[in-house]
């Protein structure tokens, strides 16, 4: 039954008892406000950390072959499988635009000498793509092109400790290096954050090596960079795709793991981020937990003071004949009517602040600081639950006030 | 009307008790006006409580209206207070954010009648008191003798059987206090019955009747010849 006389009587209560509606409804907000923010910057921290790991997390897949190890379409166990350099073009004809750089390699240890020195290395068949699947800095010169690549150029890109070991203290670049007879030109020097061992490698077009050494097309990997468009979801079921697509097109079974393989972080990375996310998981919900216990002790405090303040008043009322229920019906109507519209209000502001951040703080690991707006509803209606509930038990205990003693003291 | 045995009262102080009330009898009739008086301590103030159910006695029988109260309820005190009783308080216990038609009008409101009703009727009880110009105005903006008109009215409001005064002068100066006396007087010349706590004598010879309480016990109760307010004034 909507009793519009009660409602009357809370909305004078709180318009002619103003600073103690404006007390209640401070802590409401502040706690409301807190919480807001609060959810925000962690959303915002969590969402730096994904856009970092994804950063650094490498986007590269690499494909490689074995021995099938399951009998299919008739072909027996055991059979060798090989990818070549069909297998880019038809990789990139399948999946176009989810395929941002591709290329095939094939690695030898070689022995490397010029005039002065000599050694052994790790040379690398690449394709121009590569440069980027393995983010190497190109320091001095340039990397593989496509040209080098079509016209099999005897051109070698060398890491900068293989520059370092030959060269001395000059620089390498359009100087020649002896590779198992056949004279190379070198066209590029790069650096490579992953470590000495990446610095010491040496890279040559792949259709170089093909010619000179292996006199056919295969390749021993594939490196695919995928568009870092791809959520990391979208990004494992591409690769499910391609070993699918070229599993059939090798006849190898479906299921079998040893024939055609995949070496991707991406797996690993989704589990780091997973790993991060849920002690993120943890540590939001403790923040609100705790603003929202604040918030809770806070409104819980100002009933009982309201409580005490309009002892006399329930006592005057209570001798007038209102009923101990009436009694606790405006106490807790008027508190829910408070904390309701002031939570709204420090909804707003705490979105409104959170809007103001923006991306201002992205130096302090802030990106995109938001709130689910369900989440901070559900917030206000606990606040409100729990305001109603601290409410509850000084209005209950006020309405068994005798009228007497609430009329005495005053 | 109103009819008390054997009343008994004590209050726990520590561990031992004060026996306030030892065996009240009072029996007073419609139409009476009747004030109870005795030195603090004496017991007066319990008494009127009692009747008033706004505290209950610990044995005997209190009969109101051919009603037995006993064991109410906290529901049920508060419908037969709305229902039975006025209350004049010497302290005048007006809402203090509530206008001077809204305090007379809110034992209405409890009563469950309409707004535009109560507000009528909060309105002719003010007429009667003639505060009809101050209706709108909070108690501060009141002197003490408006404020007690107001809680008259408010006491009137729900045509209660017993109006129960609580030293309704005590405090209010002497010519404040005999208007104030003067207006019971006509309520009481209305048929209503009155009962009234007071320590001064001057107010209590107003009443018809005067029961003197020493330590819990009526050491007298004797009619008077009623003093007319007016002739003080």
């Amino acid at each position: 039954m909507f009793d519009l006389d009660i409602w009357r009587e809370i909305f004078q209560s709180i318009n002619k008892n103003k600073t103690r509606a404006i007390l209640t409804g401070f802590t409401v907000v502040f706690a409301i406000m807190l919480f807001t923010i609060l959810f925000g910057i962690a959303n915002g921290l969590e969402n730096t950390f994904k856009k970092l790991f994804l950063r650094t997390a490498d986007n590269a897949i690499t494909l490689y072959t074995g021995t099938t190890s399951k009998p299919y379409r008739g072909l027996q166990i055991g059979r060798r499988i090989f990818l070549n350099n069909e297998d880019l073009d038809f990789i990139k004809s399948e999946f176009g635009s989810q395929i941002e750089y591709i290329s095939g390699t094939l690695t030898r240890n070689y022995n490397l000498r010029n005039a002065k020195k000599k050694g052994d290395f790790t040379v690398m068949g690449v394709g121009p793509d590569y440069q980027y699947s393995e983010k190497a800095e190109i320091i001095d010169g340039r990397f593989i092109n496509l040209k080098d690549y079509n016209n099999k150029d005897k051109i070698l890109v060398i890491g900068r400790l293989v520059e370092d070991d030959l060269f001395e203290r000059e620089s390498a670049v359009s100087k020649y290096i002896d590779l198992e007879g056949v004279q190379y030109k070198v066209v590029g020097v790069f650096s490579d954050n992953g470590g000495d061992s990446q610095e010491r490698m040496v890279y040559a077009p792949t259709t170089t090596i093909q010619k000179l050494y292996t006199g056919n097309k295969k390749l021993d990997r594939i490196v695919i960079t995928y568009n870092p468009k791809l959520t990391v979801d979208q990004a494992l079921v591409l690769v499910d795709k391609i070993t699918l697509k070229l599993k059939n097109k090798y006849n190898i079974a479906p299921n079998d793991q040893r024939a055609l393989r995949t070496g991707n972080r991406i797996l690993t990375e989704k589990k780091r981020l997973d790993n991060i996310s849920s002690s993120l998981g943890i540590l939001i919900p403790i923040i609100g937990f705790g603003t929202l216990i604040a918030g809770i002790l806070g409104i819980s405090n100002i009933m009982i003071f309201i409580v005490k303040e309009r002892t006399k008043e329930i006592g005057i009322r209570k001798a007038l004949g209102a009923s101990p229920k009436s009694i606790v019906l405006i106490i807790l109507l008027e508190s829910i009517v408070i904390t309701t519209f002031t939570g709204y209000i420090g909804l707003l502001i705490g979105v409104g602040a959170l809007q103001a951040i923006g991306s201002s703080l992205e130096r302090y690991f802030i990106t995109d600081p938001g709130v689910n707006l369900s989440i901070v509803f559900s917030a206000t209606i606990v606040l409100i639950f729990a305001g109603t509930i601290a409410g509850f038990l000084p209005a209950k205990k006020a309405s068994k006030i005798k009228p007497i003693i609430a009329l005495r003291n005053g | 009307m109103l009819e008390i045995k054997e009343l008994h009262k004590s209050y726990p102080i520590g561990d031992s008790s004060l026996h306030v009330l030892k065996g009240i009898n009072l029996s007073v009739k419609q139409g009476e006006m009747v004030a109870i008086m005795g030195s603090s301590g004496s017991g007066k103030s319990t008494l009127l409580n009692i009747i008033g159910m706004l505290d209950q006695a610990d044995s005997g029988e209190y009969i109101l209206d051919g009603l037995l109260i006993k064991n109410l309820t906290e529901k049920k005190a508060a419908l037969y207070r709305n229902k039975f009783l006025g209350f004049i308080f010497q302290s005048f216990n007006l809402i203090n954010y509530k206008n001077a038609l809204e305090n007379v009008a809110l034992p209405l409101y409890y009563q469950g009648m309409k707004r535009k009703d109560r507000q009528e009727l909060a309105m002719f009880h003010l007429e009667k008191v003639g505060l009809v110009d101050w209706a709108h105005h909070l108690p501060k903006e009141l002197s003490g003798g408006q404020n007690q008109r107001v809680a008259i009215a408010r006491a009137l409001a729900a045509n209660p059987k017993l109006l129960l005064a609580d030293e309704p002068t005590g405090a209010l100066d002497m010519n404040t206090s005999y208007e104030i006396m003067e207006f019971i007087q006509q309520l009481n010349d209305e048929g209503k019955t009155i009962l009234m706590v007071t320590h001064e004598d001057d107010i209590a010879h107003m009443c018809k009747r005067i029961v003197r309480l020493r330590d819990g016990v009526i050491m007298e109760d004797s009619k008077i010849d009623q003093v007319r307010a007016k002739k003080n004034v």
